[in-house]
């Protein structure tokens, strides 16, 4: 199959996946009366008086089909309703939290990567020595952690016992008043990128400060994950006849480590890496929590506290499709690197 | 109370079947089933040997690693203390033993003493006692979810895989479709939507779950229905649901177990997460996740003893992480020694 082909089957089977997603959200709204339904299409405070209004105005008592063709009409417009818990738009919201979201996420994902296939191909060449041992059973304890426990047990170290060295929350009050100051350009509301941008270096410092704990939490919960797969494709690749060969023609083990197998046994961690970033946003919602960090998790858990449905349900379906689509990019990118997937 | 304990022994009974269960299949149809009276157990006898080869050396791989070891014991130590949880922590009403006892209301946690052996947490709920009890709950969600997914995981799975065609397509995409959306987040959803409580947590745990098992079984189908024996089962005039129950689920068995070990220590992570952001079981009920969310006010003591309520956070947390560990290490083993890849190398 060519290239383009398999670029067009990919997009074509998205579809199914998102239509999916938006369905059970729409089977999950099934649960609620007319009333809180109408909550969802509420654009401002000063709705919430006339909600028999809107119950008319978007058929909530008519028959499920009827409801679905209003709703997914209004969703495609962008209008994902009211969330009660921030006071402000779903659609606002899930902008307004996202930088914070994408800031953790900037930190973790290249640090879990890069230690976890370290970590697997030692592993992998130490098969059953004590050094095997020793690092799955540290990468298989941080997978067994919650990660709400593991932050609070890090909290109590680093900012009980080391009284405020990294504090909870995003930002500093001192560093905060600079952010909000009109002299501070809020280029993308990522402080470390912002702060680096206005020379304004204490921001950075500050937020960098607030964000090595729930990093750490984030990456040491993930790391298994990446590890498992490099071990086991890296013992794969060194079974093959190639690396036999190369050590037959009597290159030394590092050569036929790092030129031979390491490459081939690298192209299963990048598959996965688009389930990585589901694994993150399931850990960044506990993870933002525990730490106070107001991201989209942190949004989301305080939505579902309070039975802010709206909300919740919004979020859903933007987790959904950025991991829809993380995936493709994956899959397209693993094609280009791989010349074997793209007949297959 | 007494469903529960039922459904529990029915899902070891039939954990501790299944290599039973699929040794038979196997002689099955080797034997092919209907073959003549004479010679048959010198031919069950012929045919077992290289199962319990395989089996044996299993077992040995198993003993040979630590993890595993170390895996199984920590298990065990766990279904000990949920056996003997009404021993251990006599419930004061034996109808509701789940619920954790309180010493009055007083907010600040209180230290280990003689009546509190753990301490108190916030509100006065005993420790002790809500970690012991919390072991069964654990049990209970762990193998409820885990053991509805394999059903419906199973019923789809094998169809899919064997019929194939639109049945797969449909199929498939649905699991897709759950697979998008990380389990913890989509869990969230339906328990927002169904409302908090444990039951909804295990309801929206299977819901979000069974789609692993389903694509699994269907993995496996797929591969044994090209082997030989499905073909010759299918020309002696064997019915479809012979087929699937009696030559292709028997072979998918070992992979599915080992998923499920893998799987028992995530789900039970999964529903303490729920219970930590306040979704799970209701305020008193014997649940880790619970129990950690009471010690959140206090992970940092007055100046001077920054350590004080150390025991609010630590001791529950080391129960989830252990009994996790406990699953993720035996899992973790048994695939290593299982695949066929790197089995024998």
């Amino acid at each position: 199959m060519e290239l383009r082909a398999y670029i067009v089957r990919r997009l074509l089977l998205l579809i199914p996946v998102l239509v999916g997603v938006i369905l059970i959200i729409f089977a999950l709204l099934q649960f609620f009366s007319p009333v809180q339904r109408a909550a969802l299409y509420v654009r401002s405070p000063q709705q919430f008086r006339n909600l028999d209004q809107i119950i008319e105005k978007y058929h909530l008592n008519e028959p499920v089909y009827v409801q679905f063709f209003y709703w997914i009409s209004e969703v495609l417009k962008g209008n994902l309703g009211w969330s009660k818990s921030v006071n402000m738009p779903v659609s606002d919201a899930l902008l307004r939290f996202l930088p914070a979201t994408l800031e953790l996420l900037i930190f973790t994902v290249p640090l879990t990567i890069f230690i976890g296939i370290k970590l697997g191909i030692t592993s992998a060449i130490h098969r059953d020595k004590p050094v095997d041992h020793v690092t799955r059973g540290l990468a298989i304890a941080g997978y067994s952690l919650p990660a709400f426990w593991l932050g609070l047990m890090l909290l109590m170290i680093f900012y009980g016992f080391f009284t405020g060295l990294f504090p909870p929350g995003r930002l500093g009050l001192d560093a905060e008043m600079v952010v909000s100051s009109a002299s501070f350009q809020n280029y993308t509301y990522i402080h470390t990128i912002d702060g680096i941008l206005n020379l304004r270096l204490d921001v950075v410092l500050d937020a960098l400060r607030h964000l090595v704990l729930p990093v750490t939490t984030l990456t040491v919960i993930n790391l298994a994950f990446i590890m498992r797969i490099m071990r086991s494709s890296m013992l794969e690749t060194l079974n093959k006849d190639y690396i036999m060969m190369a050590r037959a023609k009597g290159l030394d083990e590092k050569t036929v480590i790092n030129k031979h197998a390491r490459r081939n046994a690298l192209i299963p961690a990048v598959t996965v890496s688009g389930y990585l970033v589901a694994s993150l946003m399931a850990g960044a919602v506990l993870t933002e929590t525990v730490f106070n960090y107001k991201g989209l998790g942190w949004w989301s858990v305080n939505a579902a506290v309070q039975l802010d449905v709206p909300a919740v349900l919004g979020f859903v379906l933007f987790i959904g499709t950025v991991i829809v689509i993380t995936n493709l990019i994956v899959d397209l990118l693993y094609a280009k690197i791989d010349p074997r997937i793209r007949l297959g | 109370m007494i469903a529960t304990l039922l459904f529990l022994a029915v899902v070891f009974s039939a954990i501790l079947c299944l290599p039973v269960l699929v040794i038979r299949g196997r002689v099955e149809k080797i034997s092919g089933g209907t073959g003549e009276k004479t010679g048959r157990w010198e031919n069950f006898k012929a045919n077992l040997r290289p199962q319990i080869k395989e089996l044996k050396f299993s077992l040995k791989r198993l003993r040979k690693s630590p993890l595993s070891i170390a895996g199984i014991t920590i298990i065990t130590f766990f279904a000990i203390i949920a056996v003997l949880a009404p021993v251990l922590a006599p419930p004061a009403d034996p109808n509701r033993p789940y619920n954790i006892p309180r010493d009055g209301f007083s907010q600040t946690p209180k230290p280990p003493n003689e009546n509190h052996p753990f301490g108190t947490t916030e509100g006065q709920f005993d420790i002790y006692y809500g970690v012991i009890w919390g072991t069964r709950t654990a049990f209970t969600v762990g193998l409820m979810v885990v053991g509805a997914s394999i059903l419906v995981g199973i019923v789809l799975g094998a169809l899919s895989g064997y019929f194939g065609g639109i049945i797969d397509e449909i199929i498939m995409r649905v699991t897709d479709v759950f697979f998008a959306v990380p389990a913890l987040i989509l869990a969230m959803a339906f328990v927002t939507a169904m409302g908090p409580g444990l039951d909804s947590v295990m309801k929206a745990l299977i819901l979000v779950w069974w789609p692993v098992y389903a694509r699994l079984i269907r993995g496996e189908v797929l591969q044994a229905k090209q082997e030989t024996y499905v073909e010759a089962a299918r020309a002696m005039g064997a019915s479809n649901f012979r087929i699937i129950t009696r030559h292709v689920l028997p072979n998918t068995i070992f992979s599915v177990l080992v998923m499920a070990s893998l799987d028992l220590g995530a789900v039970v992570l999964t529903a303490a997460g729920l219970s930590f952001i306040g979704l799970g079981a209701p305020l008193g009920y014997a649940d880790w996740g619970q129990m950690i969310s009471f010690s959140r006010n206090w992970i940092v003591g007055p100046p001077g003893q920054p350590f004080l309520y150390w025991y609010t956070v630590l001791i529950p947390g080391l129960f989830i992480f252990f009994f996790v560990l406990g699953w993720s290490l035996l899992g973790d083993a048994v695939r290593d020694i299982l695949d066929p890849k790197l089995r024998r190398k």
